[in-house]
């Protein structure tokens, strides 16, 4: 779970990370008030997940009440790289000495937590060749490994002891909140020679969430995806035509990258897992069925785990109650493959025995689909798709 | 790196002569449950050796003739195994590993999926300092083709014979598994990595398994978007001139950027865990990388011959 950066730094205020003065602001009248209590010159910063938000013209530095309205209303409505603003931060200017660069991930590689410092803070980290890389023991950063990364960053005075004490605290959240990644870009230096974190990007791990309530209310699904995960799915929508569904997640993207290699375009990835029955596979076409700009579905089931005969009764269970009308191209193999191809003759659903087959079958049909949707605008197509698709 | 001299087929099939060749005592966690009881009939059905399930608080119990009891402990001391296959809920994985660990388990087969990183960390920790090997968690388990299988692997995909297979998905592993064995390349170990971002056999240590084996002529490795497993594998089989072929296979190359693909350890940031860096990577250590699973047996066979 990516938090948000003010969620982020309501974290970092609950550890004793010091950061900027800042609000939230969701309309105009709050971004006024916030405007208030801070003063301006102030920074407006879009409230998104996607990195790279500077250079996408995310942050915008506002000078006085006359232009926060059209500043403020402006970030609000923009798209950034395909995303919309939950709200904006209304943030205090700093005044910035030096900046650096501090973040505690876990390293996949090591399998253990890692500490990774720079005193070239504000840009991108992989582009900094000067950076200080330190694992840290289960039980967290130790106070001494910290003075030391100080040292290393050139950081002298007072600046170390400040410097230990954000990072043990860093260190301490990352633990006890669970995340995966914790970073301060910029970590900043200001005038009064103390230290503020001007950005939070903290991920959380979502398998740990069943012990901590209290990061719920930072949870934002859509209620799509909300339906695929209450259902033990996982869900990706993608921007193609074709509905992707499998049992396993390594599976699913195989088949993904087949279909792109046969020139379609999947539309939505959904794994329904190991242990899917009759019920839990209709479930998941409901949950496709949602999706308007799925022309067609492609199952690949790898039988086995999965009873192959429930995932055609489920196929057929869902033309029967009109959950689903568009047609289904399945390749099923494994246990009992058999029974579950005499259940579906003659239904809207073909069965292949290769993966293959299922998949040159579907991208033909689908870009059928396309080639519809382009000329009557996909809109129309959409509305229509009842048609479109009874073929 | 972890212990090099940690045999798996010692642990899984022992040797030959032994009275408990290719019946090695395994304990099943979890086993009333519906998950675990389901495949703990398929796992004996195969030829598991079954001994004892640990359920706490229906130790008395039994289940297709096979005793209950409430810790590892007991069910160690009773009945010797050194290898539990873990089918416990994600939420209570943490206490039963540590349980399993504490009681002399030696090979940990974690199947539950979405357990949390740092219960996988702390545990990967305890296992070290005990000289035992953690499997998973996510993973389908381990298969010695025709002799046994710890896990929720079908039987069907798997054939007896020489190459091994390596796989941080389930489903890819069957799949790649059936094309191998319709191909006449029967298998004589396949492992399930796992799918989480944190794995107790990674796929070095799992090289290193099988390296020095005569009865191993040939690997496959099943690898997916996500991390630097593949990256950091072709690195170690160039530094340490991996003799075996190998062919891989990468699954997720037209996944878009940091979306999670169903496993928690399948997501591309920037250039690092993408499926271009770990083709390339594969170039260098010679490893053709296969476009689709049923091409991994004709690129071996190409392999095998030259």
């Amino acid at each position: 779970m990516r938090l948000l950066e003010y969620q982020g730094k309501e974290l970092f205020q609950q550890y004793g990370i010091k950061i900027p003065k800042s609000y939230l602001a969701n309309d105009i009248r709050q971004a006024h008030d916030a405007a208030s209590k801070i003063g301006f010159p102030l920074i407006l910063k879009a409230q998104v997940t996607v990195g790279g938000r500077g250079k996408a013209g995310a942050i915008v530095k506002c000078n006085s009440a006359s232009e926060l309205d059209q500043k403020f209303t402006e970030l609000q409505r923009k798209e950034i790289k395909g995303e919309l603003p939950r709200g904006i931060l209304l943030e205090a200017m700093a005044d910035i000495k030096k900046e650096i660069y501090l973040s505690l991930f876990l390293n996949r590689s090591k399998r253990c937590y890692s500490l990774i410092a720079s005193a070239e803070g504000g840009v991108d980290i992989e582009s900094v060749g000067n950076k200080v890389i330190v694992d840290i023991p289960i039980a967290g950063l130790g106070s001494e490994t910290a003075s030391d990364i100080a040292h290393k960053l050139g950081l002298g005075g007072n600046a170390v002891q400040l410097f230990v004490d954000f990072a043990t605290r860093l260190s301490r959240l990352v633990s006890e909140k669970e995340a995966e990644l914790a970073e301060i870009n910029p970590l900043a230096v200001i005038g009064d020679g103390s230290l503020v974190a001007l950005d939070a990007k903290v991920i959380i791990d979502d398998n740990s969430l069943f012990r901590h309530p209290e990061l719920a209310k930072y949870k934002h699904v859509s209620e799509l995806e909300m339906q695929a995960e209450t259902s033990g799915f996982s869900l990706v929508e993608l921007d193609g035509n074709i509905a992707i569904l499998g049992n396993g997640a390594g599976l699913v993207m195989s088949t993904l990258d087949m279909v792109a290699d046969a020139g379609g375009q999947a539309g939505a990835f959904l794994d329904f897992g190991g242990s899917a029955t009759t019920e839990t596979i209709y479930e998941a076409l409901k949950v496709i069925s949602r999706i308007d700009k799925i022309d067609d579905i492609l199952v690949n089931l790898f039988g086995g785990i999965v009873r192959t005969n429930l995932v055609a009764q489920a196929i057929l269970d869902a033309y029967r109650d009109k959950v689903i009308n568009v047609p289904v191209f399945a390749r099923i193999s494994g246990a009992e493959s058999e029974k579950a191809k005499e259940m579906l003759k003659g239904s809207k659903a073909k069965i292949y025995d290769t993966a293959e087959q299922a998949i040159q079958a579907v991208v033909a049909e689908a870009s059928k689909s396309m080639k519809a949707s382009a000329m009557s605008g996909r809109a129309d197509h959409a509305a229509g798709r009842g048609q479109t698709t009874t073929k | 790196m972890g212990n090099n001299k940690f045999d798996i087929f010692d642990i899984l099939v022992g040797s030959e002569g032994r009275p408990d060749y290719k019946k090695k005592p395994v304990i099943i966690q979890g086993m009333t449950g519906s998950y675990g009881s389901t495949h703990t009939r398929l796992m004996k059905a195969y030829g598991t050796n079954i001994v004892a399930g640990v359920t706490p608080g229906k130790g008395g119990q039994s289940f297709e003739g096979i005793p209950v009891y409430n810790t590892v402990a007991e069910a160690v001391r009773v009945t010797g195994a050194q290898i539990s296959g873990m089918f416990v809920p994600a939420p209570f994985f943490l206490n039963a590993a540590k349980d399993a660990l504490e009681s002399g388990i030696k090979l940990l087969v974690a199947v539950p999926e979405h357990v949390p990183i740092r219960d996988s960390l702390a545990v990967l920790e305890l296992a070290r300092s005990k000289g035992a090997r953690m499997i998973g968690p996510n993973t389908p388990g381990v298969i010695v083709p025709e002799i046994m299988k710890v896990g929720i692997m079908p039987a069907q995909p798997f054939k007896a014979g020489t190459t091994v297979v390596f796989s941080r998905s389930g489903t890819l592993m069957y799949e790649v598994s059936y094309n191998l064995s319709k191909n006449g390349f029967g298998q004589r170990l396949g492992l399930g990595i796992g799918g989480d971002p944190v794995n107790g056999t990674d796929l070095i240590e799992a090289f290193d398994l099988i390296r020095d084996r005569k009865d191993v002529e040939s690997v496959v490795v099943v690898g997916e978007i996500g991390g630097d497993a593949e990256e950091r594998l072709a690195e170690y089989m160039i530094k340490t001139s991996f003799q075996k072929p190998v062919v891989a296979y990468i699954a997720g190359r037209a996944a878009p950027k940091e979306k999670r693909m169903g496993h928690a350890g399948a997501i591309v940031y920037g250039n690092y865990g993408s499926a271009e860096s770990k083709t390339i990577n594969y170039a260098k250590a010679d490893v053709p990388v296969a476009k689709r699973p049923a091409e991994v047996p004709e690129l071996l066979a190409k392999k095998m011959r030259r």
